[in-house]
């Protein structure tokens, strides 16, 4: 670990003020990915600003949706009466992440912007694009797994490794930014960036930028949810295959859908064209399975995460199947 | 949710950014005032500073639960958190758990023989008890899932779990844990499941 500067801060005020001024200051909050980087090489701030002390840390019902602290800790949202009960895809998704240890240290705003598992961007003796722009991508050809099937480039196939920012997605969720230049509201669906050209640059956020809480609206709420993560053991690992839906129903007709999927995808990725296809229709075993096997469309597999698109097509399927009650 | 003494934390904060902090901990009841780089880990400051060797480093990043310990009475991994992090905070070691003999946690696991190589043991132990006191206890299955954040590379896992019902049997649940367990049952029950 390089040697840095520690400094604590009480206010969202004097948290922005320390990393807007582009002195190579970060934020740390819950520290369970923050840490990890350190200890790896992969991140050398010259300043760590402690947000701990801002106590944006409660779960908030209000007449047109639910906030959500960004500080909250992940076992305290996914335990939240209100939370499990109007969102339960949030729920799982969250009771499903990490560990029981790191769930009572990480906080959701911090788990939106954890960092990829990409091999070579968490091995900082190999070239990464992400984290060294312009130094080459060897998981194009490489050790590519558990990297991205969708929205990748010919620079980055990194996956966006979390669970709760898919299920946000889900369910229309968006996240409250503090700034410099003041606040503003920015949707889950659009934080995150493709790589492109600049696979270093991965969310909208700007310097100085603090998110201060996630606001589900209502109307999402009201809508059936459900969240299924498949990886390669059955707890405390990252999805190769997730897919979170949220689906408005009349009896079994589908008014109104949302498919967002992750552990495939270089961000939370939403799958519209499926959504489409399951609007007006009757879930049943063959809207299932239909909906899945479009669910893969326009994937661009390299090798070992070649697997991934018949994972990711059953994965949706089984999700709609359990959200229906048929599984 | 967690509760934050605005007043402590102000109290705390640096004027300016250090590299190097004074920073005080209640540790095992007993309270700390120590100097520590920013880069410092709370593992690594209860083992190097306290020496407190009884909190294990394994993995460093996370993944295996060895350096498991309470914070304010909830369990976390002390590798990845920094020191200066937990200025004011109270810590519970492996080392603080026995109070005029052993803890119960820590006969269950000798008594079910929960180990063998004993690597793991005091995270494992640690683990068990703020599993107990989350209340997430109430199957096998739940009791596993919750014991996740441990590895243990012998396979004690088995005995493990018997050790952790055990130490339950024996009333080992306080009143929080079984209010908690309570009220989630009454969750369950109003959804139907």
């Amino acid at each position: 670990m390089v040697p840095f500067a520690y400094i604590a801060v009480a206010t969202p005020e004097a948290a922005i003020r320390r990393t807007a001024e582009g002195r190579g200051a970060e934020y740390v909050a819950g520290g369970t990915d923050m840490v990890q980087l350190l200890q790896e090489g992969v991140r050398a701030p010259l300043e760590l600003v402690d947000i701990n002390g801002i106590a944006f840390d409660d779960v908030s019902i209000a007449i047109d949706g639910i906030r959500i602290g960004a500080m909250a800790r992940l076992a305290d949202v996914a335990d939240d009466p209100a939370i499990r009960e109007r969102v339960p895809v949030v729920s799982s998704a969250l009771q499903e992440s990490a560990s029981p240890q790191v769930r009572n240290m990480a906080t959701v705003g911090g788990n939106l912007l954890q960092r990829t598992r990409c091999l070579y961007f968490r091995d900082a003796t190999t070239p990464c694009n992400r984290r060294v722009p312009g130094s080459g991508c060897p998981a194009l050809e490489g050790q590519n797994r558990i990297n991205a099937i969708l929205g990748g480039s010919p620079r980055c196939i990194a996956a966006y490794p979390g669970d709760l920012a898919v299920a946000l997605v889900a369910v229309d969720a968006e996240v409250l930014v503090a700034g410099p230049t003041g606040e503003r509201t920015i949707t889950v669906e659009n934080l995150h960036r493709l790589p492109g050209d600049a696979p270093h640059l991965e969310t909208v956020l700007e310097p100085g930028d603090l998110i201060t809480a996630i606001w589900i609206p209502l109307a999402a709420a009201g809508r059936r949810s459900h969240y299924l993560k498949v990886r390669d053991r059955t707890t405390f690992e990252w999805a190769l295959a997730s897919a979170a839906v949220s689906l408005g129903m009349n009896g079994d007709t589908i008014l109104e859908a949302r498919v967002a999927v992750g552990g495939v995808a270089t961000k939370p990725w939403r799958l519209r064209h499926v959504e489409e296809m399951l609007v007006d229709r009757r879930l049943d075993h063959a809207l299932a399975r239909a909906a899945g096997e479009r669910a893969a469309d326009g994937a661009e597999p390299r090798g070992r995460n070649a697997f991934k698109v018949t994972l990711l097509r059953r994965t949706v399927e089984r999700a709609l199947l359990q959200i229906g009650g048929l599984a | 949710m967690l509760e934050t003494d605005e007043g402590q934390v102000r109290r705390s904060e640096a004027a300016y950014s250090q590299h190097a902090a004074s920073i005080a901990l209640t540790v095992n009841g007993e309270s700390h005032q120590i100097q520590v780089d920013a880069r410092t880990t709370l593992l690594d400051a209860l083992r190097d500073r306290l020496h407190l060797t009884g909190t294990k480093k394994g993995c460093g990043l996370g993944q295996c639960g060895a350096c498991t310990v309470l914070v304010d009475g909830r369990r976390v991994v002390s590798c990845l958190t920094l020191a200066v992090m937990n200025q004011g905070k109270s810590v519970t070691t492996i080392e603080g758990l026995a109070e005029g003999g052993l803890h119960p946690v820590q006969k269950a696991f000798i008594e079910r023989d929960g180990f063998q190589c004993g690597y793991c043991t005091p995270g494992q132990i640690m683990s068990a008890v703020g599993l107990i006191r989350e209340g997430r206890t109430r199957s096998d299955d739940e009791i596993r899932e919750n014991m996740s954040g441990n590895l243990c590379r012998c396979g004690a896992y088995t005995n493990i779990v018997q050790a952790i019902k055990d130490a339950l049997a024996q009333g080992l649940d306080d009143p929080e844990a079984v209010r908690q367990a309570v009220e989630a049952i009454r969750q369950d029950a109003e959804r139907g499941e």
